[in-house]
């Protein structure tokens, strides 16, 4: 279940970021912030290495005593980096590659969106509501905003309801007879 | 099979529909056939850096979806070799025939038979519509390097149809 989320443009300005609404965002940003020169030195490193696959996945930027880094960069210098509450040991790295994979799949899409102007600020309601309801930690991702996630459970639960009234009726009707 | 002429009958129409708009005089024409020629001079570039642009925004967003994976790219020419093989294949369904370079941030992409031209016609004829077919593909061009981080200049130039040259100017920083 991860804490933060960001997405940060290739001048290294943020396009996105999002944390739990319980914690002090300041103190995210600011983490944030300072894993960016981190992930700067991982990806010159990995230029300067002869290496053939260089995976977009950059792994564990760093660990503090609460929480831990991870990072990734897509081939346009657009880097997310997530931060992961250390006491959930339950992660492996499976699920934190998928994560990412899925991130990467939204910031697409994003893209690819004609409303939206690359280089500006994700405004975007939709745009990365699926990471936050298909990851590990389920619909918790992130404690998504209300507004987000209201329409969707409005549209759902008056349609249950209206099922329910209905079985509920024509099991009703022989005895009524 | 179908699929591939849906983007040509897409593009054809979009050519036509922008340059239809280009006979409106600009602002402060003057008077008689002379201003009717400015006006539909700087019409027509308005509507080929129209088309540009459209071709740019494209080029982005596919500059961000088609390479993934693995981080390929060290340098120019992985980008332009890129932009000749996945790019092209995705968008025209072939390669790009030949790419060339001077090593000084000029290079030269040649296709023989271009997709968006072939149906034109083959050898002289309509050689001078053919640029406003190329403004999309420029843009195309443009906009997938500006996602892959690199700016540059991108112009076309039709020698016969249906070769065309592409000629991208990376300027050095």
């Amino acid at each position: 279940m991860a804490v933060c989320i960001a997405v940060i443009a290739k001048e290294n300005y943020p396009l996105y970021i999002r944390s739990t609404p319980t914690e002090n965002e300041l103190k995210f940003h600011y983490m944030v912030h300072t894993s960016l020169d981190v992930v700067d030195e991982k990806i010159s490193a990995m230029a300067k290495a002869l290496v053939d696959q260089r995976e977009l996945y950059l792994d564990l930027l760093y660990p503090t005593e609460d929480y831990k880094v991870y990072g990734y960069v897509t081939n346009s210098k657009v880097k997310f980096v997530m931060v992961v509450d250390s006491s959930n040991t339950a992660l492996r790295d499976n699920e934190i590659r998928s994560m990412f994979r899925k991130l990467h799949n939204s910031y697409t899409d994003v893209m690819c969106n004609p409303f939206y102007n690359p280089g500006d600020r994700i405004q975007s309601r939709w745009a990365l509501l699926p990471v936050s309801a298909s990851s590990p930690g389920g619909p918790y991702f992130l404690c998504p905003h209300p507004v987000q996630v209201g329409p969707a459970f409005c549209v759902l639960l008056p349609s249950l309801c209206r099922t329910c009234l209905a079985i509920l009726v024509a099991k009703m009707q022989p005895f009524g007879k | 099979m179908a699929d591939t002429v849906l983007f040509e009958f897409l593009h054809t129409e979009m050519v036509a529909e922008l340059w239809a708009h280009d006979p409106d005089p600009g602002s402060g024409v003057s008077a008689g056939s002379r201003g009717e020629e400015v006006g539909a001079t700087t019409g027509q570039k308005m509507s080929l850096s129209v088309l540009e642009s459209m071709g740019f925004r494209v080029g982005q967003a596919l500059g961000e979806r088609l390479p993934r994976e693995t981080l390929a790219f060290r340098e120019e020419l992985d980008v332009l070799k890129f932009l000749c093989k996945d790019l092209w294949v995705a968008v025209f369904q072939k390669q790009m025939d030949s790419l060339r370079t001077n090593h000084q941030g000029t290079y030269v992409l040649q296709d023989n038979s271009f997709p968006l031209l072939l149906p034109m016609a083959s050898g002289l004829q309509y050689l001078e519509e053919a640029p406003k077919f190329l403004a999309f593909t420029c843009g195309l061009l443009r906009g997938a390097l500006c996602t892959l981080g690199i700016e540059s200049v991108v112009t076309a130039s039709v020698a016969a149809l249906p070769v065309c040259k592409f000629q991208v100017l990376i300027p050095k920083s």
